[in-house]
């Protein structure tokens, strides 16, 4: 309880450190997701073989100690290629969030603040991009730029942007209407500084829990995008392009298949008890309901 | 007159809602003198937050202000965003109800004090903090070094509101709008704050405006009255003058509502009827629809008249508003209940 009140009314930091590890999902999501950037990051150094070496008396090999994870149709290592398509596919995801967040909450928080025809020319061009259907915007997308994780990355943001934007939007009109917005305007703060240092802190946790979420999504849909070819190009791999490679040896060779799946299951499950945590702690009506 | 802190003329306010144009304040005039306590009292939705809006430029998009606001001297209705923002917090502060919700969570209390002084001071972090230590000591908050850095939520009601008290006065304003100071705040803690602000008028010569519908707190400490219904203001004078002769309809019931000792339990006085919708609101005096002294003249607005050198009222029992509206006198005086 006292970890909840001082949660309230205070430092953000205080938020992360404690109060996303309070509860198990959180700590779950945390810990498993620090695991698999740390792999994303080194992955160099994790592989134990080369990606992209060909060795042909190893096609479609059964997994054992020197390669746990099998080989693939060439013959290729595939814990080797999980870890280097890993790095390729969150990073699209982790960066594709990243970029909605910036360009997103911004724009929210500014048609949310100032409201009236600001908000509208703000916020009709991205409902109107929120009214087309995901998919069918990144791939007409990436049909006009051509394919690349890149692209993807572009593709997912632009996704991404009209969601965050109206999370924020409207967690800041719900801030905007506080006594203590008022009382900063009635006291002379300017504008820019009334939304910088009392509408974000105070707006800006649901579109965190909502991005964490996102970005568990959007590993998803990079996948999906490589599958059908429009992500990374070979020979770059991502979880997508082996999926896809998979498919077509299921029934001899499984694990060429099952590996890049768990990989995208287990950082989409541990992206949403992250979120989950988060919303626990930052949620408005979860700490209204704690205090 | 013209010497006066706040002269406010015929000032309308009026709302765009979806039931059309209500108007919330009509044909407002009043002034305030420098260094005096001028209490706004009315019952809750009869204009006195939406007039003190409308002084410090606050109102939202839909409200229009007609009328003239002058501070100073200086006319403020029409004034820009940025001149009003210069004046905000600086020569004209404000006070709000609830101390919990008009301190930001996320910051700490001393901070917030910090950013009033910097948002019309060039001055360092440092100098900001030093100067928001010592109104924090000003308005009696012990240890302000350690209270500081305290989140909002650490203090308890009263000693927020004198932070919020303290954020008013950061850069010494000529006038102080107070929102219902004490009403979120428990009886002792209400006595408090009210003797703070009376000590900083003295000390100061802050003049205030105290909105409250807390006939005890205006006896406590205003010098002058201004009773306000649905919109109207209906009568001004000196505190004692409206407690012992009190002239409009309004006012005298509105004193006669207020409970006494030799009252039995559970038979509280109460004005019948209801506040009218502002939205369409009676022709002429708003409260004819409650007056048991109602007669035809009441269908036009009742001008607001000297009875006294210092006694004002917008009633045509009135011989003064009579006289101001231009009607013959009455014969026979008072009238049938």
């Amino acid at each position: 309880m006292s970890v909840a009140v001082d949660t309230v009314g205070g430092a953000p930091r205080a938020v992360w450190r404690r109060g996303i590890l309070a509860s198990r999902k959180g700590r779950w999501g945390f810990g498993i997701l620090t695991a698999l950037a740390l792999i994303a990051l080194f992955a160099p150094v994790l592989a134990p073989h080369d990606p992209n070496a060909i060795d042909a008396s190893r096609i479609l090999a059964k997994p054992d100690l020197a390669h746990p994870f099998g080989s693939d149709a060439l013959g290729r290592d595939v814990l080797s290629r999980v870890i280097f398509a890993y790095r390729v596919s969150l990073g699209v995801a982790v960066g594709s969030t990243l970029l909605a967040f910036v360009v997103g909450v911004p724009l929210g928080l500014y048609a949310g603040y100032h409201g009236g025809w600001v908000d509208t020319a703000i916020m009709r061009p991205i409902d109107l991009v929120l009214a087309l259907p995901a998919m069918l915007l990144a791939v007409a997308l990436i049909a006009i730029i051509g394919p690349g994780s890149n692209v993807a990355l572009l593709a997912i943001a632009v996704i991404y942007l009209p969601i965050l934007a109206r999370v924020v939007r409207s967690s800041t009109l719900v801030v905007t209407a506080q006594t203590y917005i008022e009382a900063a305007r009635a006291r002379g703060t300017r504008s820019r500084t009334i939304i910088a240092r009392h509408v974000f802190p105070n707006a800006i946790g649901p579109a965190i829990v909502q991005a964490t979420i996102l970005m568990g999504f959007a590993l998803q849909i990079e996948a999906a995008l490589s599958f059908l070819g429009l992500g990374a190009q070979p020979p770059t791999s991502s979880l997508g392009v082996m999926l896809a490679d998979g498919r077509d040896v299921l029934t001899q060779a499984p694990w060429v298949e099952v590996f890049p799946g768990l990989a995208i299951a287990i950082t989409v499950l541990a992206f949403n008890f992250f979120g989950d945590g988060l919303r626990a702690r930052l949620d408005p009506t979860g700490v209204t309901h704690e205090r | 007159m013209s010497d006066d802190l706040l002269v406010l003329e015929h000032v309308d306010v009026g709302f765009a809602t979806d039931e059309g144009q209500v108007s919330a304040v009509s044909d407002v005039s009043l002034s305030v003198a420098e260094g005096e306590i001028f209490g706004l009292v009315g019952e809750s939705g009869c204009g006195k937050t939406t007039l003190a809006m409308a002084t410090m430029g606050l109102l939202p998009r839909t409200a229009t202000v007609s009328g003239s606001v002058r501070f100073q001297g200086r006319e403020l209705v029409g004034l820009g965003d940025e001149e009003l923002r210069r004046l905000r917090g600086d020569r004209i502060s404000m006070v709000f109800q609830d101390p919990m919700t008009s301190l930001d969570p996320t910051f700490s209390v001393g901070e917030q004090v910090a950013e009033t002084i910097t948002a019309h001071r060039d001055v360092d972090r440092d100098a900001a903090r030093e100067r928001a230590l010592a109104l924090l000591e000003d308005v009696g908050i012990p240890e302000p070094e350690r209270r500081f850095d305290d989140a909002p939520h650490r203090l308890s009601g009263g000693m927020r509101q004198r932070v919020v008290i303290a954020t008013a006065l950061a850069n010494e304003p000529a006038l102080i709008l107070a929102d219902e100071p004490t009403t979120a705040l428990d009886v002792t803690i209400q006595a408090q704050v009210l003797d703070l602000l009376r000590e900083l008028r003295t000390r100061l010569r802050t003049t205030i405006v105290l909105i409250t519908h807390d006939l005890g707190v205006i006896a406590q400490i205003c010098d002058w009255i201004g009773v306000m219904y649905a919109g109207q203001l209906v009568e001004v004078a000196p505190t004692g003058q409206i407690f012992r002769t009190p002239r409009h309809p309004y006012t005298q019931a509105l004193l006669a509502a207020l409970p006494t000792h030799e009252q039995l339990p559970g038979t509280l006085r109460v004005i019948p009827g209801r506040v009218p919708n502002l939205a369409v609101p009676p022709p002429g005096c708003r409260f004819s629809t409650r007056c048991p002294f109602v007669m035809d003249e009441c269908a036009t607005v009742p001008p607001l008249a000297h009875e006294t050198d210092e006694h004002r009222i917008a009633c045509w029992l009135s011989e003064a508003t009579r006289q101001a509206g231009g009607r013959p006198s009455r014969t026979v005086s008072g009238g049938a209940a």
